[in-house]
């Protein structure tokens, strides 16, 4: 069940448009700036007396949540909602998959009840791509996080929140930090760094966290957090993720936070006007300080209330049609 | 339709009955792209001058799930509420008549205006809706294969008359 083995072009339907959001690599530069573009322009609807566009009027769309989630979730559902789809939550804990049912018949049950459009997360690298690959025409995927893999609309979400703290991103170095390992949203937002043309990535972490292929994808890595943050203006720090940790990946809480931890005096080393960002939930005191998460350099919280525009941008762009504009 | 020419002697008339309207303190907003550059020429002609207003309708028009959304979809930017108040509601071109449908969709999801009034450029035949303009620039009987299209080039509006397909039949300046 790898995604390169059913390949990116699942995503594009016969005129090139944009079908299924699964994955960020192989996007082209200009469908990523056009999901911001559009999303920019959803930003407002959120002080409108009434929040909703007509766009998805009559469509069912479904999260499919295999693995726990609050804020991707919830800032799906708020997106749908806004577009006038009608939403349906589906968790894992009440799914028949604990019954030994298969994802895939699972899916193809849902889409018997003519659902329109599917937000998928799994633990399994690949599941949105599987659904994807077995469901009609007609229907869309958007995945919300597929095991160690990808989770690409987090990383939509982040770039909408680089672009509008610091303009753009010619020339902006940006810093990837802790475990790169079991990250998902790492591996998006390198994808998106690198096709929006950032100047540098720079990954920084634990050599038992950081995978030894890494410095294929376009960055650089080092485990020295002062060497890492010098001259950064985009600080990107990862949960560490302690329940996907089956071994001694990190010695203790204590020692990772000291080497690693994200505190205002490591923080000195970035450039003077950095912005810290987290995809959240975050770990006090363990992977970034209260002080740094509270300050005003943090935009954690603009990153979940751009979630939602940039989530109804991503949910628009895959739902409209492509036939040509008269 | 230059606006040192005959174009400006019709927004001249345009505001004239926009005035004959009496309208009370009306807000004036523009529909992308050319209804926002005719309401500012609107607005600069009425006095005093009313908040100006810009309306994108793309996400509200009625094609989405046809041709999907329009790429350069900007954001839509009424600087005060529509509520209890008079509108003038900006296009250059009445033809089928569903964008201004889908802008009144969009204007109701801001408030509850108390009345709005339609003012275009160039009203033409072709309505697929029941829905007529209070104020029209002038009436033009184009056939189904031609498209009056506003341009501006640094300020200086003009309508074009195209012959969908062909090159340009005909201006008015």
């Amino acid at each position: 069940m790898t995604p390169t083995a059913t390949g990116d072009a699942i995503q594009f339907d016969r005129n090139g448009k944009l079908k299924h959001f699964l994955t960020i690599s192989g996007l082209p530069r200009e469908t990523l700036v056009g999901i911001l573009d559009t999303a920019e322009s959803f930003v407002s609807f959120g002080k409108r007396e009434v929040k909703k566009v007509p766009l998805l009027r009559g469509k069912t769309m479904v999260n499919l949540f295999f693995e726990p989630s609050t804020r991707t979730r919830t800032t799906f559902e708020i997106a749908g909602k806004r577009l006038s789809a009608d939403v349906i939550n589906l968790n894992a804990s009440r799914m028949s998959t604990i019954k030994g049912e298969s994802i895939v018949d699972t899916v193809r049950t849902l889409e018997a009840m003519h659902t329109d459009l599917f937000v998928v997360r799994d633990s399994a690298s690949g599941a949105a791509h599987l659904i994807a690959a077995h469901l009609p025409e007609h229907v869309r995927v958007v995945n919300a996080g597929d095991g160690r893999h990808a989770h690409p609309t987090q990383a939509m979400l982040d770039m909408f929140t680089i672009r509008r703290a610091k303009g753009g991103f010619d020339g902006l170095k940006v810093a990837i930090i802790g475990d790169l390992l079991h990250s998902r949203v790492a591996r998006s937002q390198i994808h998106a760094l690198n096709t929006l043309g950032v100047a540098e990535i720079r990954v920084v972490g634990p050599r038992t966290l950081i995978p030894t292929e890494i410095e294929t994808l376009g960055v650089t890595a080092t485990s020295d957090m002062l060497e890492g943050l010098s001259g950064i203006d985009v600080v990107i720090m990862l949960r560490l993720q302690r329940e996907r940790m089956d071994g001694q990946l990190v010695p203790s809480a204590q020692e990772y936070f000291n080497r690693y931890g994200l505190t205002e005096e490591k923080l000195r080393h970035a450039d003077k006007d950095a912005v810290v960002m987290h995809p959240g939930p975050i770990n006090r005191g363990l992977e970034i300080s209260s002080a740094v998460a509270d300050s005003s350099r943090s935009v954690i919280l603009e990153q979940v209330t751009n979630g939602i525009a940039v989530r109804m941008s991503i949910l628009a762009t895959i739902m409209g049609g492509s036939e040509e504009r008269s | 339709m230059h606006d040192s020419g005959q174009l400006a002697a019709i927004t001249a008339e345009m505001a004239d009955a926009i005035v004959a309207q009496q309208l009370s303190a009306p807000l004036i907003i523009g529909i992308h792209t050319g209804g926002a550059w005719l309401a500012e020429r609107l607005r600069a002609a009425l006095n005093p001058a009313p908040p100006l207003g810009t309306l994108d309708i793309s996400f509200y028009r009625d094609d989405f799930s046809r041709v999907g959304l329009n790429p350069e979809v900007k954001a839509s930017n009424l600087p005060v509420a529509v509520d209890n108040r008079d509108i003038i509601l900006v296009d250059d071109v009445l033809h089928t008549g569903r964008t201004i449908r889908a802008a009144l969709n969009e204007i109701f999801s801001y408030g509850r205006p108390e009345r709005v009034c339609l003012a275009v450029l160039i009203e033409r035949p072709g309505r697929e809706l029941p829905i007529q303009a209070d104020v029209v620039g002038q009436s033009l009987d184009l056939a189904d294969d031609e498209e009056a299209k506003l341009s501006n080039n640094g300020g200086d509006l003009a309508l074009n008359i195209i012959q969908i397909g062909k090159a340009i039949a005909g201006k008015i300046a």
